[in-house]
């Protein structure tokens, strides 16, 4: 236990010492806490419209008028024809165009059907599905309104109509800072994790350091423990950090307890922390071991259901998916936050942590040598 | 019970493309109480030979024992009372003097105090900077606290390698007298070096090359096995000289020593005629020749020659 205390009293020592390790741990998440939200919103305005009318009718003078007045297009170009709305797209001055077909109205009253056409720029693919998406459901409202317009007075409606109205439950205003301030704040404390600790022991064997430690009586799992308990410690620090300025910022505060939060973190850092701890015991330089890690937290982040709905991957990548312990966080960090979830909700999480952290940490031991050949 | 006993210790590195063979079966035996010096050039095989009694390498095969005990199974207990510097400077830099010496000898579950005697004459001399961080010491400096953080815990046996490499004449002396006053506690203590001129400090020096052990014996004997005359001689074109003299049938040897070339002949006798013939002939100008004593270098020489 002497042994522990002094090597946890010798490793924060060196951390505290080392100013630009303060700064990294503690102002560059805090950074990027601030920042990163701005970037992740994924609400879709001021989509660049093109219309190319070829009727000039009053029903495709609504039409267009309607589409505007969504507030989520910005009427760019009203080229004459298809061709010149084309370039238009290829100027990037627009990103949708609308082409409105010669006799649009008079086959809409006519033959009660007309056809319309959109192009989408699909180079900024979210920009393309979300637009051309929007576009569609604005169209159909309008087809809608003209179809009642047309029906007056029926005593009966000849075309049943479904009327859904959602409701947002868990964020009502579908605020997406709300779950992705959190998720983010997963990624940090998952950087932290992985990373810090597996620098910090490749740095001991680049300075030759850690010769003089595998000569001494010292047990392995002493060693271990001295390295991954201070980054434990530092990671929580920056959850903490992490809520407070969700708070103070964001206005976001948990509807479940933090508590909750705290105990899965803890699980949740031990995994973390193996994981670092495997990388370093086959990393030889700091180097080695700072491009591995960003290449796994770089997989993990993508893959974690952070910015897209894991559902929506193909198959094999689900499954990644799943072997990833950044997903359980951010899902519970979810949970917790929006829905208030408590420990018993997250038990499965829970357990599925303690594999992943019994898993990394078994492999990092047994692989740790105190001696080579 | 010997301190540390060597039996037909192998080793090998393997690349992709070959085999280097650091160490080729190598066995002795080291004292109780004697400072053991392992003399040889760089890439000899000092490190591996090392690094394997100090438990940090399996050897491929043969057998050691540090203190008794194997350095394969018994690995703990010789962790325990062993003291190992590196080569490398490698204690922790962005710690002070002070917190090093005490982190070592935490690690070895043991306090400052308790064997600050063994250590006092070392530890005073950089006690002035002990709130000085370790990377900021001198290069003398910092071996002395590396000296004392193997020292710490009281060992029986020291493991020291290549401890004077890139110090200072003045400091290399000083470090060897400070060896000298650890042997008089009893402790035994390997130290290797590239310096042929330090094979004289130790009691007895294995000299090592290419993985081979050359020799082990007291300096003395190892000279004294040097039978052949040994000449020196200089004039104004060393490199001319040295490619004359070695064109000659009857030299066994010529090789650059300080502002000499050290001569060796085939046969015992005395062949200062040789020599004058051959620089006349080479229409060398300042032409020194004297018969010297041979060093321990001189040995190493004709011990690699062989």
């Amino acid at each position: 236990m002497r042994m522990l205390k002094f090597l946890l009293q010798k490793e924060l020592k060196q951390i505290f010492r080392d100013p630009a390790i303060i700064i990294i741990l503690f102002i560059m998440p805090t950074i990027q806490l601030l920042i990163l939200p701005a970037a992740a919103d994924y609400e879709i305005k001021n989509i660049n419209l093109g219309v190319v009318d070829h009727d000039h009718s009053e029903y495709s003078r609504k039409m267009v008028e309607k589409i505007t007045s969504s507030g989520y297009f910005r009427l760019r170009d009203y080229s004459p024809s298809f061709k010149q709305g084309l370039k238009a797209i290829e100027t990037d001055k627009t990103d949708l165009i609308l082409e409105i077909p010669a006799n649009f109205e008079r086959d809409l009253v006519k033959d009660n059907e007309s056809t319309l056409f959109v192009a989408v720029d699909a180079i900024n693919g979210v920009k393309a599905g979300l637009g051309g998406a929007y576009l569609q459901q604005i169209l159909g409202d309008y087809n809608n309104e003209i179809r009642t317009q047309w029906i007056q007075n029926p005593r009966m409606s000849p075309q049943p109509t479904i009327d859904v109205t959602s409701s947002d439950w868990y964020n009502p205003n579908m605020n997406y800072k709300a779950f992705m301030v959190p998720g983010i704040l997963v990624l940090l404390v998952t950087m932290i994790g992985s990373s810090f600790a597996s620098n910090n022991i490749v740095r001991e064997k680049e300075m030759g350091t850690i010769e003089q430690i595998n000569v001494s009586p010292i047990k392995k799992y002493q060693f271990i423990l001295g390295k991954l308990i201070p980054f434990w410690i530092l990671a929580l620090s920056v959850l903490t950090i992490g809520f407070i300025i969700a708070r103070l910022v964001y206005g976001i505060v948990p509807v479940g307890s933090y508590f909750t939060v705290y105990a899965f973190a803890s699980i949740y850092l031990v995994a973390v922390l193996g994981l670092g701890l495997l990388l370093s015991t086959y990393a030889q330089t700091q180097q080695q071991s700072m491009l591995v890690s960003f290449f796994v937290t770089m997989i993990f982040n993508l893959m974690s259901g952070l910015y897209t709905p894991i559902e929506s991957m193909p198959g094999w990548a689900q499954w990644i998916a799943r072997f990833n312990p950044v997903t359980y966080f951010i899902q519970v960090m979810r949970m917790v936050v929006l829905k208030g979830s408590s420990l018993g909700d997250i038990r499965v999480h829970i357990f599925i942590i303690l594999g992943f952290a019994l898993f990394f940490n078994t492999w990092a031991i047994l692989n740790y040598r105190k001696r080579t050949g | 019970m010997q301190p540390v006993v060597v039996e037909n210790i192998v080793q090998n590195y393997r690349t992709k493309k070959m085999v280097v063979e650091a160490l080729k079966g190598i066995s002795f035996t080291v004292d109780r109480g004697e400072i053991f010096g392992i003399i040889g050039p760089d890439g000899a095989g000092k490190t591996s030979l090392f690094r394997i009694l100090t438990t940090l390498l399996l050897a491929e095969s043969g057998k050691a024992t540090v203190d008794g005990f194997d350095v394969v199974t018994d690995y703990k207990q010789i962790r325990n009372r062993i003291g190992y510097m590196p080569g490398r400077f490698s204690l922790y830099q962005d710690l002070s003097v002070e917190e090093n010496l005490e982190f070592f000898a935490t690690i070895f579950n043991t306090t400052i105090q308790q064997n600050y005697d063994l250590i006092k004459d070392i530890y005073q001399q950089i006690e002035p900077f002990k709130d000085r961080k370790a990377g900021a010491l001198s290069g003398g400096m910092k071996q002395k606290l590396a000296l004392c953080c193997a020292l710490i815990h009281k060992p029986s046996v020291l493991f020291l390698d290549e401890p004077t490499t890139g110090v200072d004449a003045v400091s290399r002396k000083e470090f060897w007298e400070m060896l000298h006053r650890l042997k008089e506690q009893g402790i035994t203590i390997l130290v290797s070096t590239a310096y042929m001129d330090e094979a004289s400090l130790c009691d007895r020096v294995a000299l090592i090359q290419k993985g081979e052990l050359l020799s082990v014996d007291t300096p003395k004997n190892i000279i004294g096995q040097f039978k052949k005359p040994l000449w020196a001689i200089r004039a104004d074109e060393m490199y001319k000289l040295m490619n004359d003299i070695a064109a000659d049938p009857a030299v066994e040897s010529c090789y650059p020593f300080g502002q000499y070339h050290h001569v060796v002949f085939k046969t015992q006798e005395k062949r200062r005629q040789t020599l004058e013939e051959i620089a006349k002939g080479g229409e060398h100008a300042h032409v020194e020749i004297k018969p010297i004593e041979p060093n321990i270098e001189d040995c190493f020489m004709a011990l690699m020659n062989n």
